[in-house]
């Protein structure tokens, strides 16, 4: 199985030890995995601005570095739903609805295509688990609280098989961060907000990391922790699966 | 109440300049969805109800010009006079003309969100009629002179003290008393006078059953049912969209509005009106006001399901956070978001924006319209009828330039990584909205396409 690494602009430029643990973490759970260099980012910063018709360029280079592997996995939920939703390539439809219909984020991809049933990682602290919009409502990686129907998760089912992991019960367990793209600046003062209760919910928990399948909402909080002065950090679920 | 030409972000702006209330005002909306999804849960049913509901208001919409011709003939079978709107303006001077023909100019209304939609109160006043609204929320909303905040919670936004001052103010209440229980009481007698000398009532409408030209109006306080048995003239106002076939389909709508709005399993009252009282006079306005254009946009028609709950309104983040007035339309939070735009493009163009695309809307609404996906399209269908700010034109076109071209997105990133890391201040200054109140990721030395051509050349 020949797995394509999808790497989100923002992971790429300032997070890499993120993607360089996803890498990891893909080739630890069997798969080759492959990095397509050209790869920039997929649209979604226009897309959600009211901009899609100016993604022809992301959408042709996206299916160019992405056609020709079994899987495409990505350590974002939310630039794997955009990629799901909202590919597309008149010259290469084909080659594009193959991508959208195996593009995976990555904790579903070890959930549901590799099956992981075991997992050697350890990870002795007391973390927060945010749930990204885009991962749990829009990928349905976990169940959500607006719902009458039965609860699982897939990134806690993984979580589960970390050593010394402790994750904490938030008050709003799938409250949005109010990062939202383009939204953190447009509308500032509710975005940080936003950002800030959901942190105090991780705080007044007593949590050493608030963790997450999506980094952007993490770089979000982060940036409100740093601001605090708080010692609490922000840490991706692939850094803690790569953990020992 | 002016809110100046200021969108959404700016009011926004403002409301969060009291943190504290920011807070509660939160609080107060979450502890109102705890309860709705409390009540959800009572019901395994419950996703097989929205699902019903959903599928009974897309036979509506998909026949509504014949559901609406049936009711209409089973209403003016059963006495009632039927009315037709096109817009605010005809539904306004329609309901005035009744009113002269009957020589009232002091009038009683309990809710209608569609009278706000169509600012039917401020039309009624410039020609001289007194108009008072008896539902004890909108009632203090009234006397504060401002709009509603929230189409089931009209005065979410004001704290007892508040209401306290406004009462003592205005109903010559003991100043200080803003014991909740007092104050309703206070209300109480003094609508009352108001409801026994009121010749016309106006109430809204929720449900409107073509099989037998009855209409629903709920309400928990009575005041819809008071004002209408002791008037001689009921004018009851519904837009085209709230009608349903049969009334057998008002147990799954029934069931469902209480419990999304408070929580409640029903409202205390359920009201059906059928036909006038011996020497009354019943009148129907069915208003489109802008629902039949909307009807056929395809992206946006499922929005006519809403049957005007709140739910999504105590569920999104940002309602909670920016409060009613900061949408600046009769109907705020994402809803209103959705319908704002198809009555007025220009006007309403910032409110699809005014969303982190959370998707929670979309998942507690009884008759599930895709609310958010709806923002998304919005967005789409409004940059495109040019109604982007300038400056965001120009900086989505430079970041679709670096995007699509690996080699300048390469290069761009390494250059902004060395700003960041070298000449902090060109990005960590006020005119960068991220670092106002968020510090910016530290930028690392190389990025992971550097990293891996370093250390995995091989595979390259």
């Amino acid at each position: 199985m020949t797995v394509a690494l999808f790497v989100p602009c923002y992971i790429d430029q300032f997070y890499p030890h993120v993607a360089i643990a996803t890498l990891q973490v893909l080739e630890k759970a069997g798969v080759t995995v492959v990095y397509p260099p050209k790869q920039t980012c997929c649209g979604q910063p226009m897309a959600n601005s009211g901009f899609e018709h100016l993604t022809k360029g992301c959408n042709e280079l996206f299916v160019k570095n992405f056609t020709g592997f079994d899987y495409i996995v990505c350590p974002s939920g939310s630039c794997t739903l955009h990629v799901k939703q909202h590919l597309h390539e008149a010259e290469n439809e084909k080659e594009a609805e193959y991508i959208k219909a195996h593009v995976y984020e990555l904790t579903e991809f070890l959930t549901d295509i590799v099956q992981v049933e075991q997992w050697d990682a350890r990870f002795p602290h007391k973390v927060g688990m945010h749930q990204s919009c885009h991962g749990q409502r829009g990928l349905k990686l976990s169940q959500m609280s607006e719902l009458v129907a039965e609860p699982f998760s897939k990134p806690d089912k993984l979580l589960k098989m970390v050593e010394g992991l402790e994750i904490v019960e938030l008050s709003r367990t799938d409250e949005c961060c109010g990062f939202g793209g383009t939204f953190c600046v447009a509308e500032e003062s509710v975005s940080v907000k936003m950002g800030k209760d959901r942190v105090d919910d991780h705080l007044s928990h007593g949590v050493e990391y608030i963790i997450g399948g999506d980094m952007s909402c993490l770089m979000h909080m982060e940036g409100i922790l740093r601001r605090q002065k708080s010692k609490v950090q922000v840490k991706h679920i692939a850094e803690i699966l790569n953990s020992h | 109440m002016d809110q100046g030409n200021k969108d959404h972000a700016a009011l926004a702006e403002r409301f969060n300049e009291d943190e504290p209330r920011v807070n509660w005002h939160d609080e107060t909306l979450w502890w109102v969805r705890a309860k709705r999804d409390k009540a959800a849960h009572t019901l395994p049913e419950w996703e097989q109800l929205r699902e019903a509901a959903s599928q009974i208001k897309n036979n509506v919409l998909s026949n509504l010009s014949e559901y609406l011709l049936q009711f209409e003939e089973k209403a003016k079978a059963n006495g009632v006079v039927v009315h037709w709107a096109a817009d605010a303006k005809d539904h306004n001077e329609i309901v005035y003309a009744l009113l002269q023909q009957n020589g009232i100019s002091r009038i009683v209304k309990s809710k209608s969100m569609l009278t706000e939609e169509c600012h039917l109160n401020d039309y009624l006043q410039q020609q001289g009629i007194e108009v008072i609204d008896t539902d004890l929320g909108e009632r203090i909303v009234q006397l504060a002179n401002e709009p509603p905040s929230h189409i089931v919670l009209p005065c979410i936004h004001k704290k007892k003290e508040e209401i306290g001052e406004l009462f003592h103010e205005h109903l010559g209440t003991p100043a200080g008393n803003a014991d909740p229980k007092f104050l309703a009481n206070a209300a109480r007698l003094n609508l009352r006078e108001k409801f026994l000398t009121r010749r016309a009532a106006m109430t809204g409408v929720n449900f409107a059953v073509a099989e037998t030209g009855e209409f629903v109006v709920c309400t928990n306080e009575g005041n819809a049912d008071m004002g209408a048995h002791l008037a001689d003239v009921h004018i009851a106002c519904m837009g085209i969209e709230k009608i349903v076939p049969q009334r057998n389909h008002l147990s799954v709508f029934l069931r469902l509005l209480a419990r999304s709005a408070t929580g409640q399993p029903v409202t205390t009252y359920s009201s059906h009106f059928k036909k006038p009282r011996k020497g009354q006079q019943m009148h129907i306005v069915l208003v489109d006001n802008g629902r039949s254009v909307q009807l056929g946009r395809a992206d946006f028609r499922n929005s006519l399901k809403c049957i005007r709950c709140g739910a999504c309104m105590n569920t999104c983040p940002v309602y909670r956070r920016s409060g009613g007035h900061s949408y600046h339309t009769a109907i705020a939070g994402p809803i209103g978001s959705i319908l704002a735009p198809n009555l007025d493009m220009r006007k309403y163009a910032d409110l699809p924006f005014a969303s982190t695309l959370c998707g929670s809307c979309s998942n507690v609404c009884p008759v599930k319209i895709d609310i958010h996906d709806q923002l998304y399209k919005w967005r789409q269908v409004l940059v495109k009828e040019g109604y982007a700010p300038a400056a965001k034109k120009i900086a989505m076109q430079g970041m679709t330039f670096t995007l699509s071209n690996p080699g300048v997105y390469q290069f761009a990133g390494k250059a902004g990584r060395w700003i960041m890391d070298k000449i902090p201040f060109i990005v960590n200054n006020k005119l960068n909205p991220w670092y106002k109140q968020r510090e910016m990721p530290e930028p690392p030395k190389q990025s992971f396409g550097e990293w891996y051509k370093k250390n995995r050349k091989d595979n390259l």
